[in-house]
């Protein structure tokens, strides 16, 4: 499922993507003619003020919601085109996938690796195949001396770790954080950003970041900003915005 | 790796505490069973162990146990001189009330048509069956009588000379068998006095009628011991026990008790059934319909506790189905959850029950049957109970994370 960090295929593609809340009177369009693509290895943050369409644009291109028109084009499969659900999303999620939000939104009454290793198995890895996995994200992240540990007895960070190393766990082409270090202090926020880089590089992930932190804009390829429902025209290659 | 356990394990001390309160109401349920049954069998025990082929008692009654019935003894004689029957026995019952060591003791006396009869059918813990004529019983133990420990009944002193388990009558009361003989010498125990007035009220009854004039003797006579008197003798025994000799054809056999305008012919099962539909009956009914209530109120407490339990795993299902788990992973875990604390509280019920029920009043009287029932009952009542929970869980959208 992976491909090498230079691999130029696109991770997911949206065309004119449009979404529409309400009908008539209430109607409120989030999402204008949205168009763009992620490319695998490349790691990408979207900027953009509340209520621009950041987590809308999330939802669609992680299949959680459906578009009201426009087209979702994951690992080069039609995957929603206008409102319609061209595939078995929930198997899409849990194999091609990764999520991270701002709340590590790990699983309190599993411990750090069977939070990764859950998953693993939903997507039909068995056993002890599960748990050497899990272990050797851990160990990647590491976390592995906290394995055993229930989310409660470990720090936000190491939290948002282990919720990173259950999005790696199926190897996704495309990994979708939704304001992953808004809980975190400024370094361990920078950390985060950076594990993201290295790990979409390294991974051959698509990496999607939404984030309001401009201090880390330097660790990521490109930089996207929406307002108002639609992208803004960026550079290819962001600019440092902020120091760090 | 097994969510529902996980998860379970995690909250041990709720989902433990939640067993034992589901495992109390299941042990209610499981009791109120075993009273009904006990009742059932309470009701029929006599009649089971006697396990006489016919029953005459008095014309046009339904027998000793739905109401009075009252038989002159020489019908022993007579339905052994029938063709067909083997053995013919007195029976006697009725119901004393007296105090023993300070407290109210209710007792169904039972008479035994000695010598056949000697109790030894009866299964005793301790002592022996009757060994005389008069003076001596077997008591059930819930009476709290001990062997060798004598009992004032009237004017007799009897002693207890064996001890039987779970011999009880129609009301629960402990059975206490006699010889027919002492059985209605403490049914017609009257004090001298009475005895006095009464054979005077005779002696002046007869005073007033020609005859009495004609006939002295007559006014002698009516003093003497009612007993002594054919006339006015009381009857002696309830009913009359018949066994069939074998081989004998029963429905022969019973059209020529039915031929005698003195006495109604029953079969043991017939003799079940009008316990079953008389006196008891409304106990019965009304401990079933408790029963249902119970199980519905039960059924309630458990949808409502897995709903609950379902509610606090909302965000963590909706987590599950973000990252892609398949609806029978969110039905696993929720079904599994909730067989796991019927289980549970099936084993509290039945542990717990078995330690509390012989301290209740009346027998509670449980059989593999009926664990069986409320097993199935309480599978269908997880199943049940789930229903809301899993269709909270189904509605459950991945995007709720992200609320």
């Amino acid at each position: 499922m992976s491909a090498p960090a230079s691999s130029p295929s696109p991770a997911i593609e949206t065309r004119r993507l449009t979404k529409i809340y309400g009908s008539g009177n209430t109607e409120v369009t989030a999402l204008r003619d949205v168009t763009f693509t992620l490319n695998r290895g490349e790691v990408v943050a979207l900027l953009g003020p509340s209520g621009s369409g950041k987590s809308t644009l999330l939802g669609i291109v992680g299949l959680i919601n459906a578009p009201t028109r426009g087209e979702v084009i994951l690992d080069g499969t039609p995957v929603y085109r206008d409102s319609r659900v061209l595939v078995d999303v929930r198997r899409y999620r849990r194999e091609r996938i990764g999520f991270v939000f701002q709340k590590s939104n790990l699983i309190p009454f599993l411990s750090a690796r069977e939070n990764v290793q859950v998953a693993l198995e939903i997507a039909g890895v068995r056993g002890s195949a599960a748990r050497r996995r899990a272990m050797e994200l851990l160990e990647t992240l590491g976390l592995a001396d906290r394995a055993h540990h229930l989310p409660r007895a470990l720090s936000g960070g190491q939290q948002q770790r282990i919720a990173i190393a259950r999005a790696l766990a199926n190897r996704p082409s495309l990994m979708l954080a939704d304001e992953p270090t808004a809980a975190l202090d400024g370094e361990r926020g920078r950390q985060v950003m950076q594990l993201f880089r290295d790990l979409g590089h390294q991974h051959g992930a698509g990496v999607l970041v939404v984030t309001h932190d401009h201090r880390a804009l330097d660790v990521f390829d490109r930089v996207l900003e929406m307002e108002d429902g639609a992208l803004r025209a960026q550079p290819e290659i962001a600019a440092p915005i902020a120091p760090h | 790796m097994n969510l529902a356990l996980r998860d379970v394990r995690h909250n041990l001390g709720r989902f433990g505490l939640t067993a034992v309160g589901i495992g109390l109401l299941l042990m209610i349920v499981m009791g109120m069973g075993g009273i009904y049954q006990g009742i059932v069998e309470d009701a029929t025990l006599l009649v089971d162990e006697l396990d006489a082929d016919l029953w005459l008692v008095q014309a046009e009654t339904r027998g000793p146990f739905a109401e009075v019935s009252r038989l002159s003894p020489s019908l022993e004689d007579r339905a052994l001189a029938v063709p067909g029957v083997e053995n013919a026995r007195r029976f006697a019952t009725h119901t004393i009330q007296r105090t023993h060591r300070g407290r109210p003791m209710r007792m169904v006396i039972v008479g035994l048509a000695w010598p056949q009869d000697r109790g030894g059918w009866i299964p005793l813990i301790a002592g022996r069956p009757l060994a005389q004529g008069r003076f001596e019983f077997i008591a059930d133990e819930s009476l709290g009588i001990a062997v060798g420990e004598q009992l004032q009944l009237g004017r007799d002193v009897f002693t207890a000379v064996g001890i039987t388990r779970h011999m009880v009558g129609t009301g629960g009361d402990g059975l206490a068998f006699f010889t027919v003989r002492d059985a209605q010498s403490i049914q017609f125990d009257l004090s001298p006095e009475a005895v006095r007035f009464e054979r005077e009220s005779r002696r002046a009854r007869a005073h007033d009628l020609d005859l009495a004039l004609t006939q002295p003797a007559l006014l002698d006579r009516a003093r003497q011991p009612a007993s002594t008197l054919p006339a006015i003798a009381p009857p002696m025994v309830s009913a009359v026990l018949v066994d069939l000799a074998p081989g004998a054809d029963g429905n022969v056999v019973r059209a020529t008790f039915e031929g005698w305008p003195d006495v109604s012919t029953y079969t043991g099962d017939e003799q079940r059934s009008l316990l079953l539909e008389g006196p008891v009956d409304r106990a019965r009914r009304q401990i079933g319909l408790f029963r249902a209530l119970l199980v519905l109120i039960s059924a309630l407490v458990m949808a409502l506790i897995l709903y609950t339990l379902t509610l606090d795993k909302i965000h963590d299902i909706a987590m599950l189905k973000l990252i892609g788990a398949r609806d029978r992973i969110i039905l696993g875990l929720v079904l599994q959850e909730a067989f796991l604390l019927g289980a549970i509280g099936y084993v509290i019920a039945y542990f717990v029950g078995m330690q509390v029920y012989p301290f209740f009043p009346r027998r509670v009287i449980i059989t593999g049957e009926m664990l069986a029932w409320l097993a199935a009952a309480v599978a269908v009542l997880c199943l049940a109970g789930s229903v809301l929970g899993i269709w909270k869980a189904m509605r459950v959208q991945p995007n709720e994370v992200l609320s």
